[in-house]
């Protein structure tokens, strides 16, 4: 670390629990030195072992892989733990919970709930009849489409491309780019045998893929860089045939 | 007093936990699985490199099988495993992968043709057989025979996290998450459940059911420097610790990783060096060759981080603002093979660093470092998953000492166990969960249940000087320090001395808010003296153990010592009061081995105290082996000859291959 003292910054939080009598929406300015490589998992740690140690947020792997720590950075969704502070030439950094999803406490929100809902609504599993025989050789599959049912499958349900959506503003029961993300990748999956009509039952209306606006946010926000332009597009032209 | 009654209960959601409670699910059970976080969030996610089973698919794997596998593991292990249980573990390992394949995790799969593939720094054709193409394809990891790591590019824990989280989710499987296991609830040596603490409204709950298994994970998070996730503290073997009952195993077999990134800590994953990466010192010198020439980069986890320090001791370290480091460097795999199949690494190293991994002489190598990286240690089992000691309780994965990984656990064989130990324990799991009721009065449970609200109650009513976060980082600065990759003994006692003040100094803090919800103080004041009662059995393990063996290497005793030390460390906390835990031995029998001790074929020769038994019983084997290739017995009936093993379901049935004859 280099001797030299690091930019004083300002890390704006805002602060509310839901489940309190007495807790109002409000920000609370903490103020701390940067140091070469600071993250927000670096400094909101930072924050709660010697400012505040009621301050609420999530991590899990702090690698950018799991997904839990999305929040709002300076107005737009982000993973906290790969956000480097560096990054930001203003000396002060806002953080708020991430719209759509039910506040637990200050940065903390309920993704996982909504993400189970949503699971369940795509039907997020193989659909086969067939019953595998596990010592006996596997079912071949092409390498190239593998690799593309591994691109839709790098998805870590993070909840940014969600907070990003201007649709579930509007419509709360809207299935999101990540669910409809969850079937663009079913549908390439050879081992899953559902039809374009088995995959209209699920999302051919207008909370599904009719209610998307097009404005594309998601993509622009997703930290995994998920081509979910291109897959809404395609599912909305193959699915429109059907109508 | 809310009282949740399940016939199966699972406590973690990664892969393990979930396997287990789809086994259990499909016979018919309620299975409830607890986690702290979303179950898609689990460290399990995290692994990238992939998953050992002997498919034997590709060019570089053919003419793989259980016995190759088998062999790689009892080696890796320095002979401290399981044998039978690492049999029943490579057995399963193929059908494991192929019923994930059908669950609709996307393995990289074998294209027919020629590939240009970097093997011992040089570049290297490989052509891959029409009749294979399609087929699932695997990679080189370190301390293997044959190429036999599966993977999806480098993402390989989270594409099979979510293909068996949606397996569950299909079968129903009652997942619930934010909720925190306490304490066991027992009686007469059965485990009837756990009380539990929802992490979002603070309520206290009791889960009672028929089986408790528990699936949560490794504890490299009481060290400092370490590749795991927040949530890895060990708290499950901590609750299991506090019985006073259960033993946990091998506390002090703890993994160094060799390519953990400076100064973060992610890790890159082995993937890196099993594709061709190499390390390279201050001179830009490879230097792993010098020390290891036949395995290299690719000996096992424990060798390469004992020889990377080694080498930066000898004064061929890069100095950086955290201390010394060495290189990796993978950019002489070429830019387009980093973009497919390490494509998590670059971006690690770019938004982490600010470096391109695929960026051609020291501009793109990364800085890495051992750390801590995986738990062999952990909830003592039977090779069925049951603790030895308390009936009804089940433990697999990370957080279980089942125990095929013995002293060191090789590269792909961790996510292969989580799944595999899934299976075969989830199995039995769920089978005892059909013999047995329960049959604990509603009393017994409301005791557990008080125990941890006054428990909860005087945590808050603490009125010390000390700060919580500061005893936790004592304690993972102690850990680094003194029981680290280097251990001596003067150093162990100190940690273990240390450690015990740590554990009385938890008791005079005071945390700041009284709410008994959404108070992350709280959460710390009663997981942390559990994590130091986990770093207790680690330090005082590895303080008695005066030998080296696998991870676990004392420079005072720098022999595998097979006539004292082949056994298995057993700790215990009888005594809630105590400050450290009671240690006993368990004893590994020679003459019951398939593979008696020998030389691991990597790391200094010439390091081994002998047992005169494992000379007797090589004899034995050698001549068993003879006698039944003479009488034209196959593979498989010699083995079972030589050390027979059961298996739950189907699962021992002999696993197809396409080399098959």
């Amino acid at each position: 670390m280099s001797a030299q003292k690091g930019r004083e910054i300002t890390i704006s939080v805002l602060k509310f629990n839901p489940r309190s009598k007495v807790s109002k929406p409000h920000f609370v300015d903490y103020k701390l030195e940067e140091t070469p490589g600071m993250t927000l998992f670096i400094a909101l740690n930072y924050i709660r072992e010697n400012f505040d140690p009621d301050l609420s947020f999530d991590f899990v792997c702090r690698a950018g892989i799991c997904g839990s720590c999305g929040m709002v950075v300076n107005g737009k969704p982000a993973l906290a733990c790969r956000t480097l502070i560096a990054n930001y030439p203003e000396e002060k950094l806002t953080l708020m919970p991430m719209p759509a999803f039910e506040l637990i406490k200050d940065l903390s929100v309920n993704t996982g709930k909504w993400m189970d809902k949503m699971s369940k609504r795509v039907e997020s599993w193989i659909h086969s009849n067939e019953e595998v025989d596990i010592s006996k050789m596997e079912e071949r599959v092409d390498p190239d489409i593998a690799d593309q049912t591994f691109e839709l499958d790098r998805c870590i349900e993070c909840g940014i491309c969600v907070a990003s959506c201007g649709t579930i503003l509007m419509r709360p029961d809207f299935v999101g780019p990540v669910g409809l993300n969850r079937i663009a990748r079913f549908e390439v999956d050879p081992h899953d045998n559902r039809t374009a009509e088995d995959f209209y039952e699920l999302i051919g209306d207008d909370n599904g893929i009719f209610g998307c606006m097009s404005l594309m946010a998601c993509e622009d926000h997703c930290p995994k860089h998920l081509p979910l332009q291109n897959k809404i597009a395609y599912l909305r032209r193959k699915l429109v045939s059907l109508r | 007093m809310k009282i949740n009654y399940c016939d199966a209960l699972v406590i973690g959601g990664g892969l393990a936990g979930l396997r287990a409670a789809v086994a259990a699910q499909k016979k018919g059970l309620s299975t409830v699985v607890l986690s702290l976080v979303p179950v898609k969030r689990s460290h399990s996610a995290a692994a990238q490199g992939g998953m050992q089973a002997s498919l034997g698919n590709s060019k570089m794997s053919d003419g793989d099988n259980e016995d190759l596998h088998f062999a790689d593991t009892v080696k890796g292990s320095d002979w401290g495993c399981d044998q039978e249980v690492a049999r029943m573990f490579v057995h399963t390992a193929p059908k494991a992968i192929r019923e994930l394949a059908s669950w609709g995790v996307p393995w990289t799969r074998v294209r027919a043709g020629t590939r240009e593939a970097v093997i011992n720094a040089k570049k290297t054709t490989i052509t891959e057989d029409e009749d294979r193409h399609g087929l699932i394809t695997s990679r080189d990891f370190g301390g293997t025979k044959k190429w036999r790591t599966c993977y999806t590019a480098d993402a390989t824990g989270h594409t099979m996290l979510f293909g068996v989280a949606n397996e569950a989710l299909r079968h129903d499987v009652d997942i619930r998450d934010r909720k925190e296991a306490l304490s066991i609830i027992h009686e007469d040596g059965r485990c009837y459940g756990a009380v539990v603490r929802d992490l979002i409204t603070g309520e206290l709950e009791a889960y009672v059911a028929k089986g408790t298994c528990i699936a949560t994970g490794g504890y490299g998070r009481v060290f400092k420097q370490t590749t795991n996730a927040v949530i890895c503290e060990g708290t499950g073997q901590a609750i299991a610790l506090e019985t006073g009952i259960a033993t946990l195993g091998n506390m002090e077999a703890v993994q160094f990783h060799p390519t953990p990134i400076v100064p973060s800590g992610i890790l890159l994953t082995e993937g890196c060096r099993g594709d061709g990466g190499i390390l390279r010192d201050v001179d830009g010198h490879r230097f792993m060759p010098d020390y290891e020439p036949e395995k290299k980069e690719l000996a096992s986890r424990d060798v390469v981080s004992r020889r990377m320090i080694e080498h930066i001791r000898n004064g061929k370290g890069v100095p950086s603002p955290y201390g010394y480091h060495v290189w990796l460097d993978i950019s002489i795999l070429g830019r387009e093979h980093i973009e497919k199949n390490l494509r998590d690494v670059q971006e690690i190293c770019q938004i982490f660093n600010g470096i391109d991994p695929a960026d051609e002489g020291p501009k793109g190598w990364a800085p890495v470092l051992p750390m801590q990286h995986y738990s062999m240690g952990g909830i003592r089992t039977k090779p069925t998953g049951e603790s030895q000691n308390l009936k009804g309780l089940f433990a697999c994965g990370e957080a279980a000492c089942w125990d095929m990984h013995g002293f060191n656990r090789l590269g792909g064989n961790s996510v292969s166990e989580t799944v595999v130990a899934g299976m075969i324990i989830g199995n039995y799991f769920a089978d005892f969960c059909l013999e047995n009721d329960v049959t604990i009065p509603t009393a017994t449970i409301q005791k557990f249940l008080d125990e941890q609200d006054k428990y909860l109650d005087e945590i808050l009513s603490y009125n010390g000087s000390e700060s919580i976060f500061k005893i936790k980082n004592r304690m993972k600065e102690l850990m680094d320090e003194k029981v680290g990759i280097f251990r001596d003994g003067p150093h162990l006692e100190e940690a273990v001395e240390e450690l015990k003040e740590l554990l009385v100094k938890t008791k005079q803090i005071t945390v700041k808010s009284k709410e008994r919800a959404g108070n992350p103080e709280l959460e710390e004041a009663y997981r942390v003296p559990k994590m130091l009662k986990v770093a207790l059995c680690v330090a005082k393990g590895a303080r008695d153990r005066t030998e080296s063996r696998g991870a676990h290497y004392r420079e005072d005793y720098l022999k595998r010592d097979d006539v004292n030390w082949l056994n298995r460390t057993l700790t215990s906390w009888p005594n809630s009061d105590a400050l450290e835990p009671e240690i006993t031995y368990e004893p590994l029998d020679i003459m019951k081995m398939e593979m008696p001790p020998a030389f691991r074929g990597y790391g200094a020769k010439g390091m081994i105290i002998e047992n005169e038994l494992s000379a007797k019983r090589q004899a034995q084997v050698d001549e068993i082996t003879e006698k039944m290739q003479a009488e034209g017995k196959d593979r498989h009936e010699i083995q079972d000859a030589l050390m027979p093993f059961e298996l739950p379901m189907n699962y021992k049935e002999r696993n197809e291959r396409a080399g098959d004859k």
